[in-house]
């Protein structure tokens, strides 16, 4: 202490070589602005979709009541007796996403354990491309492919089943997210240690064993979150189901009926001819909004159950 | 290759002995006659290397091994880092099977069945089901304590719950873990230290009762502490299994082991009983590393 508090009696001393140098520090601080700015750009696109959708259906909510919007069981924007209810577009939504979450999440995951745990590499490298293609067909495609094939195919199978809906288009849209789902959780199986899958083949458990009793749990929170980012996906997925699903707004959560989701929804309106500033324009803002509520919502529960189910190892 | 062995107090023609081939201690009766001119008053041999070589792809990293592991003893493998120890360890439950390119030349014979362990018509699982292994790092289960030490049985099919409790409480007794653990079996088994964490690998090894246990340098990763409750743990467990533990640490070769084998550059230097090993070793080699001239 004393040693201390006598040094601080000289003068600190700083040798010219080791002094801060004025060029250097104003490159640094360029460098520092321009990767705030670069991550700015994100925050502020965030920001100003967030105000446009907010202020837009704050007009909407001045003339329809949130409770009417929340509880109408019609959609008729566009009709003289004007409904604004969500919840058949919501039904739509949460039946397609349903239907493809059903599709994905076995298969994405029986894909993700076959690539890392079974798979020998030549064979994981001549599959992987094939997905990530799958994952690089545009939307409208997959939606009529939904339309021509997978449709038709499944009214053989089921007589009586109408040309466009939710199921079809489920199924599809299913196929469409299977390598999001199925990449990322087999990236968070591979990074689960080969020391401990070494502990469970050397307790004499085979592949499948290892597979399903040790790496499963071990990357079960990535395996969750893509899970979660898969029904994202399905949730705001419009093409596939704008074209396959049929457009009119049906209260309904039978798949085999036809139905508008929520962005099917925004598509008609905004592809039609309505003026800007009606009550029926602004709609779509209302309904976007619901749909950014419902991806917010899962990303917070993705985040949450990434924490609950990280292993520590 | 079998000529880079030197047995304590034997001359060339009765080497071949000192390092029992399946053949001479399944077959002859006399075989621990013979070995006891070498070592004196061995036990029996639980399992041993015949001419062993092993290759990762074109690198041939272990030379025409010929090793016995004596029943119910402690037999440690020591050398520089690189000489092979974990790698003919790693070989005794075929994990090198798990990785393309390695190949087997030889043979490791469990007795008193007189299996050839590398025999490609002999599953790795049953091999494994018989030889337990614990790591270098402890690797628990991301499961609860109990389900960690229950999982051998588990994977082989038992489910009666009284079982699984009573091989449990068994196993845990036998790794001095039960103590610890007893009233929160069910908390995830990363919560436990970790030297506990390697004390429940043991465990986990212990409840499906193998014939022999293989150690790849358990106690590297854990403070002084959790190594001496380890090496006090293998101490009591010689009574009950065979034990080959690699080592990089002397002193603790020294201290659990019975037997040792000195190995550098994938090849045999020497092997015999621990004390003299370590106090007149045969070889210049053995002498140098030991001492610490080399190493």
């Amino acid at each position: 202490m004393e040693s201390l508090e006598s040094a601080s009696f000289e003068p600190l001393r700083v040798s010219d070589r080791l002094a801060r140098k004025a060029l250097r520090n104003t490159k640094e601080r360029v460098i520092e602005a321009l990767l705030f700015a670069a991550a700015g750009v994100s925050v502020l696109t965030t920001v100003g979709i967030v105000w446009v959708l907010v202020s837009e259906s704050y007009h909407f909510f001045t003339v329809v009541p949130i409770w009417s919007f929340l509880t109408d069981t019609m959609w008729t924007p566009l009709f003289a007796d004007a409904h604004y209810g969500i919840l058949p577009l919501l039904a739509g939504t949460l039946t397609t996403s349903l239907v493809a979450v059903v599709v994905a999440i076995p298969l994405g995951t029986t894909i993700a354990i076959y690539l890392s745990e079974f798979a020998r590499p030549a064979v994981r490298e001549a599959v992987k491309p094939f997905l990530e293609l799958l994952g690089g067909i545009p939307s409208i495609v997959y939606g009529y492919f939904a339309l021509i094939v997978v449709i038709p195919l499944l009214q053989l199978l089921i007589p009586g089943l109408p040309g466009f809906n939710m199921l079809g288009a489920g199924i599809v849209m299913g196929i469409a997210i299977i390598p999001y789902v199925s990449s990322l959780a087999e990236d968070a199986m591979r990074a689960v240690p080969m020391s401990m899958r070494e502990g469970s083949y050397a307790m004499g458990g085979t592949k499948f064993q290892t597979a399903v009793r040790v790496v499963i749990p071990a990357a079960l929170s990535g395996i969750l979150s893509a899970y979660i980012l898969g029904v994202s996906r399905a949730v705001g997925e419009t093409m596939i189901v704008a074209v396959a699903a049929g457009m009119q707004p049906n209260f309904t959560m039978n798949p085999m009926e036809p139905a508008q989701t929520i962005s099917a929804y925004i598509v008609q309106v905004a592809l039609g001819d309505l003026p800007h500033g009606s009550i029926g324009y602004q709609s779509i803002f209302a309904a976007g909004l619901s749909l950014m509520l419902m991806t917010l919502l899962l990303n917070v529960a993705g985040h949450f159950v990434r924490r609950r189910y990280r292993e520590a190892y | 290759m079998v000529g880079n062995i030197a047995m304590r107090s034997i001359d060339r023609p009765d080497r071949q002995a000192a390092t029992p081939t399946a053949a001479s201690v399944a077959g002859a009766p006399n075989a621990h006659a013979r070995d006891a001119r070498s070592l004196p008053d061995t036990p029996p041999v639980k399992a041993a290397a015949e001419n062993f070589s092993f290759y990762y792809g074109q690198f041939q990293a272990l030379k025409s091994i010929t090793l016995p592991v004596y029943e119910k003893h402690v037999t440690a493998l020591i050398g520089p880092s690189g000489c092979g120890k974990s790698t003919l360890l790693r070989a005794c439950n075929r994990m090198h099977d798990l990785y393309p390119g390695n190949r087997y030349e030889g043979a490791i014979r469990l007795l008193p069945d007189n299996t050839n362990l590398l025999d490609p018509a002999v599953d790795p699982i049953e091999v494994r089901m018989r030889i337990g292994m614990v790591f270098q790092k402890p690797n628990p289960f991301p499961k609860s304590i109990y389900e960690n030490v229950a999982y051998g049985l588990r994977i082989r099919g038992e489910k009666s719950r009284s079982v699984l409790d009573g091989r449990v409480e068994e196993a845990l007794k036998g790794a001095a873990l039960w103590a610890e653990v007893a009233h929160r079996l069910n908390e995830p088994a990363f919560a436990l230290s970790g030297g506990q964490q390697q004390r429940l690998c043991i465990a986990r090894c212990l409840a499906t009762d193998p014939e022999v246990l293989l150690f790849d340098e358990p106690t590297s990763a854990l403070d002084p502490i959790a190594t001496a409750s380890i090496e006090e743990l293998i101490d009591q467990l010689r009574q009950k299994v065979t034990i080959l533990i690699v080592t990089h640490n002397m002193q603790q070769a020294a201290r659990v082991s019975d037997f040792t084998a000195y190995m550098y550059l994938g090849e045999l230097i020497e092997f015999g009983r621990t004390r003299q090993l370590f106090v007149n070793p045969v070889r210049r080699e053995t002498e140098d590393y030991i001492t610490g001239r080399f190493g």
